[in-house]
């Protein structure tokens, strides 16, 4: 786990990013512009003064016999990167689905901007603003990059077929405001050349970065990254991880990370949760982790101890 | 002598082709629910039977509007379609497919079983205000009602075609059929997508009953019509739209050129036996059909 040759040099090209969002986000203009709802106008929740966005309550999930996740609370601030982290089976990937709506809790409660949001079915909970990319590469493979950017609109679209047959105009004009927005995003993430292409025909890291752009087509005011560079090269690695911050920082909105490249989470993170077999063993921003000595027997192991000051 | 041969294989041909289209219709019907839900409805046929029923029950009254007796069957079609769904298919969601498979052979028998219970089991009429004048093609001699199949037919695949490409639910539909958690996560209704599904296999039902039921009559016999989408869908692939026209239409033209050349020398039936024969020889060298997805599961 220590870290070698490559991931130094993606340490020192985000450093000044880094450097930056240091002093951006403790600045209270910064705090306040990131506390509108800018990333959804149509859809604006009661504005909650409290600056924890999502709260996740005393939750549990057992299968079976196993228990996936155990009375992990966690407060996800507005508008700042928070990353999970763990070894494999810690619970990571359970948690989000239960955000998400795919697994319902056992126990607890989940709460967006003070709404319970526990039981909701994943449909809902996106429609409320929490978008998610997956571990595994989940783009339509059959439909083009901007059919599956388009799809991300959909919760935004005006629904129902007789509605979309008596308004055609009205339909209409609607789909051009939605292309736009995708139009926007594909700007963003520069797959200008790539709209009309499938997306199964596409290299590794830029479906990641088409799943990246779906989310971001909800328009979230939170997005949920499972392992967004999971099996990315350095170069790849670099680019998500700016795409992210930009995310983050440019649109104002809050992300929840899951990544296994400890560089890359240090380095982006204003606070990181680490999770081992279903518990909550350490909470902090990414320099209380790294000296945690519960983290470092659990997870980083012993040798990483010696080194850490 | 050369002459007369020739006109006669394009008769087979062209009367293939419209029967085939109309084989096509119901298959869509087939095709539409598996690719969207992943079920496999074995009792299409029966949907097809139960339209007809319906049709030519509401025909027979008094003074109705044949339209009126379409409006009715699809109408019925559809709700039960949506009644299919929720009440038997839904609760079956993340069972083994065998379970679905299962379900829908028993409702076909079930269906099969109701009209001989309620309205006896002879042969009803359903004629479509269409008159008798034959249309002529050349040497092809085709009935009026199969002429009305494949207008209606090619309507259909040409209006279901260019939803599924080009309409926003269609290209929903087609991301729940890719992935339907993913489809989940974008904030899509994947159940109400599964009843669209179902709704528009009834509808294909509804008007493949009125079209074969007025060509064949309305008995439960119409059911095995829907026997003849199994190698439809196998030849063109489950899930592809143009595959069951193509399925369709290669079916109808082999069934025809079957009769017209073997039936004089075995003594009829093999109509109902050549497509079957192709289907299994499909199943052995191209299995997913001929534009089925090449579904790989990862474990």
């Amino acid at each position: 786990m220590a870290p070698g040759c490559p991931q130094r040099s993606l340490l020192r090209r985000l450093h000044v990013t880094r450097a930056r969002r240091m002093t951006a986000v403790t600045s209270p203009a910064r705090v306040a512009a990131t506390a509108s709802p800018v990333s959804d106008p149509a859809q604006p929740l009661p504005h909650q003064e409290t600056k924890v966005q999502l709260s996740i309550d005393r939750v549990s999930k057992r299968f079976g016999g196993v228990t996936a996740v155990e009375d992990v609370s966690i407060d996800v601030p507005h508008g700042g990167i928070l990353s999970i982290i763990g070894p494999n089976g810690a619970g990571k990937t359970s948690l989000l689905n239960m955000i998400s709506g795919f697994y319902t809790p056992d126990n607890g409660r989940i709460t967006l901007e003070g709404r319970d949001i526990t039981r909701r079915r994943p449909h809902q909970v996106a429609a409320l603003g929490i978008a998610r990319t997956f571990q595994n590469i989940a783009l339509f493979s059959g439909l083009t990059v901007l059919d599956n950017l388009m799809l991300g609109r959909h919760v935004r679209m005006r629904s129902g077929v007789l509605r979309s047959v008596i308004y055609w105009g009205l339909a209409q004009r609607e789909e051009i405001a939605h292309r736009e927005v995708c139009e926007e995003l594909i700007d963003f993430l520069k797959l200008q050349d790539l709209r009309k292409q499938p997306t199964g025909a596409l290299a590794y890291g830029l479906r990641k970065r088409v799943e990246l752009g779906r989310a971001l087509a909800l328009e979230p005011r939170i997005i949920l990254l499972d392992e967004p560079m999971g099996g990315m090269n350095q170069d790849e690695k670099e680019d998500m991880a700016r795409y992210i911050l930009d995310v983050n920082q440019e649109r104002g909105i809050t992300v929840v990370l899951i990544e296994h490249d400890m560089g890359v989470v240090m380095d982006i993170s204003d606070r990181v949760i680490v999770l081992d077999r279903g518990r909550k063993i350490a909470e902090g921003s990414p320099a209380e982790v790294q000296r945690s000595p519960a983290v470092i027997a659990a997870y980083l192991g012993a040798k990483k101890g010696k080194q850490s000051p | 002598m050369m002459i007369d041969e020739l006109s006669f294989a394009f008769s087979l041909v062209v009367s293939g082709l419209s029967i085939g289209l109309m084989y096509s219709l119901i298959a869509l019907g087939f095709v539409l629910v598996y690719k969207a839900t992943d079920a496999i409805n074995f009792a299409q046929g029966e949907f097809v039977m139960l339209a007809g029923f319906v049709a030519a029950g509401v025909a027979a009254v008094e003074g109705m509007p044949i339209l009126a007796a379409i409006i009715a069957a699809v109408a019925v079609m559809v709700l039960f379609s949506f009644a299919l769904e929720r009440v038997v298919l839904r609760p079956l969601l993340g069972r083994p497919i065998v379970a679905v498979i299962m379900a829908t052979i028993g409702l076909g028998a079930i269906l099969r079983g109701l009209p001989p219970l309620t309205v006896g089991g002879q042969t009803q009429s359903l004629s479509l205000p269409i008159g008798d004048e034959p249309f002529v093609i050349g040497p092809a001699v085709l009935p009026p009602i199969q002429v009305v199949g494949v207008i209606v037919s090619l309507l259909f695949l040409g209006a279901f075609t260019w939803f599924f490409l080009k309409s926003r639910m269609g290209v929903a539909m087609r991301a729940v059929a890719d992935n339907q958690q993913v489809a989940m996560a974008m904030g899509i209704n994947v159940q109400r997508y599964f009843a669209l599904a179902w709704a528009m296999a009834g509808i294909v039902s509804a008007l493949g009953g009125v079209i074969w039921g007025s060509m064949l009559g309305v008995d439960t016999h119409l059911a095995l019509v829907g026997l003849k989408v199994f190698p439809v869908v196998i030849l063109g692939g489950l899930d592809s739209i143009v595959g069951a026209v193509i399925g369709g239409l290669i079916v109808g033209v082999v069934e025809s050129i079957a009769a017209g050349y073997l039936d004089p020398f075995v003594g009829g039936g093999t109509k109902d036996f050549a497509p079957y024969v192709l289907m299994i020889v499909m199943l052995m060298f191209k299995p997913y059909g001929l534009f089925g997805q090449r579904r790989i599961e990862r474990v």
